[in-house]
């Protein structure tokens, strides 16, 4: 194996550079070494101006996701090994504006995020001195997968829909809005759905399936997203066959 | 001030939006639904550092155990440093806010009837630890964050970093902050500010801590002339994984895990934490506390029996007589580390380890409120020191810490706001004088021949050598004496990133800065304290000494910037000093 790889970066500071261009590093090339270890290793050796968001470096924060050599990936659990003998190419996650080098603008996503209401509703809350809502292990199971999204963008980036529809409400959002419907604490569905029932919500998705493929967590938002657009079905038929006060 | 476009008003402003800081402006907004509360955090609130606890939250609930119990684990954990009054206080509400987290739906993990399952760990004598699979901490934060969401009151500055206090007469403004993504330097007032930044590990070089863990908090209180308290107090934990230093959790070992040195033997038998059981017994060999644990493997390693590789000695964990089964539903995430990290698999095959700087006992002095002494100035969570840690802190004790702490804290922060005056006008000339510094001490300053890096990798360095498992007086005042030298580097240190967006750079000098305040309030109180207690050990003073040292020492910055350390007493109720038993 070669001591080196060639790591091509995207560089963009927008109040210094007419375009984004690339810089090419070469870093040495470690069995155990992620993209993120070769990001820091110019960072702190070769060029202290190389802007990039990192945190735990252990796949849990969601800060460091990037396009490397075209897949949105986390950074720090992508291993330099797997692109050898290189070049491997870094670039900011798609679908996202820049702010500068290798930092997107995830802002849409914080906006979006609330409008699902993804936190547990309830027509009457129940008192803490009253102890906790049961929940069987298969109950949770139920929503679990759901509850794993690290908000990490990496699906966002992966979205054709969301590409070329930014009020898209997104991959995400729509697994945590499932993940609170599917948990049995919950009683806020009709709330959620009326929110991802309108153009934006669900109906956007043409069933590309990338977001699942890219999901580093295994949330699967593909089948979150389906299985909302069954909920939204079936709520037109209701509608269609029922009086209001029925549905 | 509030014409001034240069200057937010609050009235009550959250430094850090992890558990603590999420927890404390729920509190803040439940208390006093009129308040204007904000979360200010150098990363977006999920990217906290409470994400990556991986074991557990301990509170009372299961049958058969008791509010006792629980504390006398805690203040023997401590090593009998910790104040008993607040460790009361919080083993009782440490339930009531767990629970109170179930309802904003964590999803803790079940027993089969559907209530909340409990799991063992170290010092602990009874089942009492919650958990959501071995990724509680993740779950606990998204809970919180989600939550906050449906609180309009709680505005946030996300990614904006706090470089300074205001503080006029003895009392807390607000701060000043840089927003990342313009370089803007913003005035932020409110009439009460609780830090929440969380811990400190990056003052040493192998951690489990995150890149954010840089002890931000504590060096903003320390220079606004808030003490830091009981800062020797420094946790490894047993551990992590070579190299990356990722935590492999506590919870393996709650579950079965042994520890095994090169030779297959359980080598904790040999240093009084008990003998070996096939199935885990509780306050007993793997589960016995992280200090006792740690300093054996140093033991074993001093005896040649421990492995050797590319990144310092080990020991093996192994989990392969868990099964698949229990790995899979119980740690699936350790799993998932060792698959990626270390490229082996636990069903099949030895976890390498070794002791990691985990977790920071000391930090701002706070009261049971949160109170700093300092006039609108709170803290909690890691950051914090109530103290409930002591001299060493019980594993899953961090997670409810947060919770109880944050919560009290906030509703101590939002009376305070409630009652407290606007700003006084000098600290416009504060925010001034704050954004001078920066434009020109740092950003407009000519690079020389040194960086940022270079001095953060010769404080880790030293921090390692002078304050590690155990210590001795020459080596922590060596440490100290070229913590100055860096202190003057720092001080010199240009940034070459010019640029006002996103800058990283200038956002690590700044951090290097606080790093360089904190280690040296480590090692200035660790050189105070001639005895060994919990995670402090000396080999020069190798007992426990209660006669001189069973007190705090906190420590303030004097008139010449350098660390004063002082004492205060440590608060016994019901539980007089003893001797620490485990395993037998």
């Amino acid at each position: 194996m070669a001591d080196e790889i060639r790591v091509e970066v995207a560089r963009y500071r927008p109040d210094k550079d007419r375009e984004p261009g690339w810089q090419e590093y070469d870093v040495p090339l470690r069995t155990d070494w992620t993209v993120l270890d070769a990001l820091n290793h110019v960072k702190n050796e070769v060029d202290s101006t190389l802007a990039f968001r990192w945190s735990c470096r252990m796949g849990i924060c969601g800060s460091c996701g990037m396009n490397v050599q075209g897949e949105p990936r986390l950074s720090c659990a992508t291993f330099l090994t797997d692109y050898a003998p290189g070049p491997v190419r870094v670039e900011p996650l798609a679908n996202f504006p820049v702010v500068r080098d290798l930092v997107v603008d995830i802002d849409d996503f914080l906006e979006k995020l609330p409008r699902v209401k993804p936190w547990i509703i309830r027509d009457e809350e129940k008192s803490v001195d009253d102890g906790e809502y049961l929940q069987s292990p298969e109950e949770l199971e139920a929503y679990q997968q759901f509850s794993m999204c690290i908000n990490c963008m990496l699906c966002y980036a992966a979205c054709p829909v969301y590409g070329l529809d930014p009020d898209f409400v997104g991959p995400a959002a729509i697994a945590l809005a499932e993940r609170y419907d599917l948990d049995s604490r919950d009683q806020g569905a009709r709330q959620r759905l009326d929110v991802l029932i309108e153009a934006e919500g669900v109906y956007g998705c043409t069933f590309v399936g990338e977001c699942t493929r890219v999901c580093p967590k295994h949330v699967d938002p593909a089948g979150a997203i389906q299985r909302y657009k069954l909920k939204a079905a079936q709520e037109s038929v209701k509608a269609f066959l029922l009086p209001r006060a029925f549905r | 001030m509030s014409d001034d476009p240069m200057v937010a008003t609050h009235d009550v402003l959250l430094i850090g939006g992890g558990a603590a800081g999420l927890r404390a402006a729920i509190a803040v907004a439940e208390t006093d639904p009129g308040l204007d509360v904000a979360v200010v955090s150098k990363v977006y609130p999920m990217r906290s550092h409470t994400v990556s606890a991986e074991g557990g939250a301990a509170g009372v609930i299961a049958e058969g155990d008791t509010i006792d119990e629980h504390i006398y684990d805690t203040i023997s954990g401590s090593d009998w440093l910790g104040d008993q009054d607040a460790i009361e206080y919080f083993v009782r509400e440490a339930p009531r806010e767990l629970l109170r987290l179930e309802h904003w739906g964590c999803p803790w993990s079940r027993q089969p009837d559907g209530r909340v399952a409990v799991r063992a760990f170290g010092g602990m004598k009874k089942m009492r630890t919650w958990f959501a699979a071995d990724k509680t901490g993740f779950h606990m934060l998204h809970a919180l964050f989600q939550t906050s969401l449906k609180y309009p009151a709680v505005a946030r500055y996300d990614e904006w970093f706090v470089t300074r206090l205001l503080v006029d007469d003895g009392r807390v403004h607000g701060v000043v902050a840089v927003e990342l993504r313009t370089g803007r330097v913003r005035g932020i007032t409110a009439k009460a500010v609780v830090l929440a930044t969380g811990g400190c590990g990056k003052v040493f070089p192998f951690t489990t801590n995150a890149n954010i863990n840089t002890g931000d908090g504590m060096a903003l209180a320390y220079r606004a002339g808030a003490p830091l308290k009981d800062m020797e107090f420094v946790q490894y934990h047993p551990t992590g994984l070579p190299f990356t230093g990722i935590l492999i959790t506590e919870a393996t070992r709650a579950e079965g895990a042994w520890l095994v040195n090169k030779d297959g033997y359980r080598y904790l038998q040999d240093y009084d934490l008990g003998t070996p059981t096939p199935t885990p017994e509780l306050r007993s060999m793997e589960l016995g506390p992280r200090d006792r644990l740690s300093q054996a493997f140093v033991h074993e390693e001093a005896k040649g029996r421990t492995l050797e590789t590319p990144y310092g000695s080990v020991v093996h964990l192994d989990l392969r007589h868990l099964g698949a089964k229990l790995i899979d539903t119980k740690l699936p995430f350790v799993r998932e580390l060792c698959l990626k990290y270390e490229r082996i698999d636990p069903v099949r095959e030895l976890i390498p380890v070794r002791p990691v700087v985990h977790y920071m006992m000391g930090g701002v002095h706070t009261d049971a409120d949160g109170a700093t002494g300092l006039g609108g100035l709170y803290a909690a969570g890691e950051t914090a020191c109530v103290s409930i840690n002591g001299a060493n802190r019980l594993g899953s004790n961090s997670l409810p810490e947060c919770l109880v702490f944050g919560a009290r804290a906030g509703r101590a922060a939002a009376a305070y706001a409630a009652s407290a005056g606007p700003p006084p006008p000098s600290v416009g000339s504060q925010v001034t004088d704050e954004t001078r510094r920066l434009e020109r001490d740092l950003l407009g300053r000519l690079p020389r021949d040194d960086s940022i890096a270079a001095i953060r990798t010769e404080m880790q360095t030293t921090m390692e050598a002078a304050a590690g498992i155990y210590r001795n007086g020459p080596d922590m005042a060596t440490g100290a004496d070229t913590l100055r030298e860096l202190q003057d580097r720092v001080g010199r240190v240009g940034v070459r990133d010019t640029s006002r967006t996103f800058n990283t750079e200038l956002v690590a000098a700044l951090e290097a800065a606080n790093l360089l305040d904190v280690a040296e309030c480590i090692l200035r109180s660790g050189m105070h304290r001639e005895e060994s207690r919990g995670a402090h050990q000396r080999t020069d003073f190798p007992d426990r000494d209660d006669e001189r040292f069973l007190h705090h020492h906190v420590v303030t910055r004097g008139p010449d910037g350098t660390p004063r350390v002082n004492r205060l007493p440590v608060t016994i109720t019901r539980w007089p000093p003893g001797e620490r038993v485990y395993g037998r």
